[in-house]
This record gives C-alpha cells, sequence and structure tokens, in this order.
C-alpha cells in the first residue's frame, strides 16, 4: 500500500468520522518495501492541492522516514532548472530534490506488512502482503 | 471503442468476471455524452487530478479502463484511482488489472492508489471522491452466510488452493443482492453523499429492472435539494429480465 493512499483513508467504524483523530490513520509496526517507478513531476505538481500536509509530515515521521519541509511545497520548489535545449529540441523540466523526496515517500514507499491504527478508537487495522484489511466483524451481518 | 483491460490473469473461479454489467459501464463512461458531461465538470480550470473510487472492482476491468482513458473520458491524463472490494482475491486481482493497464497506454500518467479490502467505502474520506463507481451484486438472492467470511476471505491455513465451498461462498458475493437485489446497494447509496466531493463529485451505479430503478432514482431525487439522479446507459432491453441501466447520480448548486 503507498503512502499516498492514506491520504483518503479513514477509520471504517462510523462513529469515528467526526472526530479528527481518526485522520490519518496511523501504521504501526510496518515492514515497508521500496518499489522504484519513474518520478512523474507533472502529476507531483498537480497533486499539491490534494494533499493534507501535516498529516502526511506526522506519517512520514512516525515511520522515520526523512523530514518533510514545514510547509507544503510550491509547484515552483518542485522544478531544478530548466535542462539545456538543443537546437528546436523540447525543454525538459528537472525534478528539484524535494520532487524526488515527495515521488518516494508518496508512491515508492509501500507499507508491505504491519497495521494502521486509528486515533480516536484505537482499532488496528492489518496490511498484509500489501493489502489493507479494513473489514470489520460489525459489517457483515 | 476504446480497447478492454486484459483480465487473463485473474481466476474466474472466485472473482468476478467481467460481463454485460462491467461492459455497460465502460460503454456508458467513454459515451460521447458522459464524455462531454464529465470533461465539462473536471476540466474547468482545475488540474488536481480526479479521484475515482470504485467499489467492488472484482477483476479491476472497470477501473482499470477509466484509468488507462482518463484523457478521453475525464480530460485529465492523470486520474487516482482507488478500489475496494470485500473479496481479497479480487483485491490482488484487481490491483495487477489497473497496473498493467497504465503502464500500456504510454502518455497516461494516472497513479494507481490501491485496491482495498474492506466492506463499501466504509474507510474512505469523506469529501474526497470525484468520481463514485458501484456496480454491485445486484440479483434478487438470498445473501451468503457471512459467518464464515473471515475463513473464506483468504487462503486456508497452510494451503495453497481454495476450497470449492470458499469459491462458491466468493462469487455469491459478486452477484446475490438479497431483497429486490437492493440490500447492498442501499447500504451504498447511504454512504454516497457523505463520501463524494462536495462541488464536483458524481457517481455512476449499474441496476437491473427488478432493483425497480425507477423508484430508485426517485428516492435519491429526494435526499435534499439539487440531487439529481438520470438513466445515462442501458442494455438488454428485448432480452427479458435482466435489463440493465446505468444511473448517473450528482448534485446541481441549489
Ligand atoms: C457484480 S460484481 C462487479 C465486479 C466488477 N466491478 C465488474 O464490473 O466486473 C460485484 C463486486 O462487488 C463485490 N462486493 C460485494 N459486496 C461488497 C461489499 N459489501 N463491499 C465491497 N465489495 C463488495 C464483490 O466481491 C464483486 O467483486
Ligand atoms: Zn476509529
Amino acid at each position: 500500500m503507498k503512502l499516498l493512499t492514506l491520504n483518503f483513508l479513514t477509520c471504517a467504524i462510523k462513529a469515528c468520522k467526526s472526530s479528527p483523530a481518526s485522520f490519518p490513520l496511523h501504521p504501526r509496526d510496518v515492514e515497508l518495501e521500496i518499489v522504484e517507478s519513474d518520478i512523474n513531476l507533472p502529476f507531483l505538481k498537480n497533486i499539491l492541492p490534494r494533499l493534507m500536509w501535516a498529516e502526511l509530515r506526522t506519517i512520514a515521521a512516525e515511520l522515520g522516514l526523512p523530514e518533510l519541509p514545514e510547509t507544503a511545497p510550491t509547484r515552483d520548489h518542485l522544478v531544478e532548472g530548466k535542462e539545456e535545449a538543443k537546437e528546436g529540441e523540447e525543454v525538459d523540466e528537472v525534478p528539484s530534490q524535494t520532487a524526488r523526496d515527495l515521488h518516494r515517500v508518496l508512491l515508492e514507499t509501500t507499507v508491505k506488512e504491519g497495521k494502521l491504527v486509528c486515533g480516536n478508537c484505537a482499532h488496528e487495522y492489518k496490511v498484509m502482503e500489501g493489502v489493507p484489511n479494513f473489514l470489520l466483524p460489525g459489517h457483515l451481518v | 471503442m476504446l480497447p478492454t483491460p486484459s483480465t487473463s490473469h485473474v481466476c474466474f473461479d472466485r472473482v468476478y468476471e467481467p460481463a454485460e454489467d462491467s461492459f455497460l459501464l465502460l460503454d456508458t463512461l467513454s459515451s460521447t455524452s458522459e464524455a462531454a458531461f464529465l470533461l465539462e465538470r473536471f476540466a474547468k480550470a482545475q488540474s488536481a487530478p480526479p479521484l475515482v473510487l470504485e467499489v467492488g472492482v472484482g477483476s479491476g476491468v472497470v477501473l482499470a479502463f477509466a484509468a488507462a482513458n482518463a484523457g478521453r473520458i475525464f480530460g485529465h491524463q492523470d486520474v487516482l484511482t482507488l478500489g475496494t472490494d470485500i473479496n481479497s482475491f479480487a483485491c490482488k486481482a484487481a490491483a495487477q488489472t489497473i497496473r498493467t493497464a497504465i503502464t500500456e497506454h504510454e502518455q497516461n500518467t494516472s497513479i494507481s492508489l490501491d485496491v482495498v479490502n474492506g466492506d463499501l467505502a466504509s474507510c474512505i474520506l469523506p469529501n474526497s471522491v470525484d468520481v463514485f463507481i458501484f456496480n454491485p451484486p445486484y440479483v434478487p438472492a438470498e445473501l451468503p452466510d457471512f459467518a464464515r467470511h473471515g475463513d473464506y476471505n483468504g487462503l486456508p491455513d497452510g494451503q495453497k488452493k481454495t476450497t470449492f465451498e470458499q469459491d462458491s461462498y466468493l462469487l455469491e458475493l459478486s452477484y446475490a443482492g438479497g431483497e429486490d437485489g437492493m440490500v447492498v446497494m442501499n447500504r451504498m447509496l447511504e454512504q454516497i453523499p457523505e463520501i463524494l466531493d462536495a462541488g464536483r463529485g458524481v457517481a455512476y451505479v449499474l441496476l437491473c429492472a427488478q432493483n425497480k430503478p425507477e423508484e430508485v432514482k426517485q428516492r435519491i431525487r429526494e435526499w435534499s435539494p439539487g440531487w439529481r439522479a438520470e438513466t445515462v446507459g442501458s442494455s438488454g432491453k428485448q432480452a427479458g429480465w435482466e435489463k440493465l441501466q446505468v444511473v448517473r447520480i450528482w448534485k446541481e448548486e441549489a
């Protein structure tokens, strides 16, 4: 499971939804796996407004990952500069270190095994073989 | 016609095989009229990638199609896809279907988040979904006995293979919809207003004739002022009882 996915998940227990403590879910006792992929600069720029920055920083810190900057980067922070373009060729933007870090944290760092814990009710959701399990006994009646 | 994503790696003994209902969703999402509606809804000076959530992904064929053809359907080369299924075997199969479909489209920059094992959209952050898709278990047939779910949702302890009873149970989950085939859908409809983005969210759900679609649409329109529900795709008009339709649910500014 990618860390970016945690940006959109919350505790499955209905009574928790109104509590701010139910988001984000906290990874606990996890085995992380880095799954490398090509960096996609336009995507990173576009996703910025959707990121819950403070919450992502918390998760990265809890996992002992390199610290994310205190405030969310802007689109410009993600671009290093222009590569020297040859005559008639398109100019490619070069991802900055911030962009590479963001790519690493959001998309390449995955939870393989472990738990996701709700900060409100303390319920633990298991992650097995990269798939989180949000089924509750009460769901299936 | 846009190509159908490959599901050749999926074992259909325990994961729903793409059928007429799945294909009706593909056709509807890529129809000229829906593409026009979605383009207008999502292209408007918004750069943030839409989040597309499918509940009950099964083989993943629908979500993979939406991701692979994001540019044509949503006017965004990049969408985020998120899926859920109650069947853990479906979750794994679908994740692969979606990954493959995205990488096969070179200019496509969609990102497949994950496919999580869960009940409907109960673990999805409220107010976050831009496009919601659900092809539910819609056949009027008794719901399976969920007491066995924990045992049947993974490989039996120490085994490499599922049992026949397990496979039958998992397939029952994919079609049996209880009274009027609406028990699972009714629970889903309750969650829709909460998970959809309040401004641009839109849902596509599949209904069959026995689900009493006219009544269902009327109920949605009565949720609160502004809610709309319209049939935007249908199939099997002559085939008798299993006539299918796709209903679009969205809110217009009051
Ligand atoms: C008719 S199949 C559709 C599969 C796929 N989306 C397609 O169109 O081919 C219904 C799917 O919903 C899943 N499902 C049934 N009940 C569910 C629930 N409560 N929560 C999540 N998924 C569920 C089934 O496991 C099955 O994969
Ligand atoms: Zn909780």
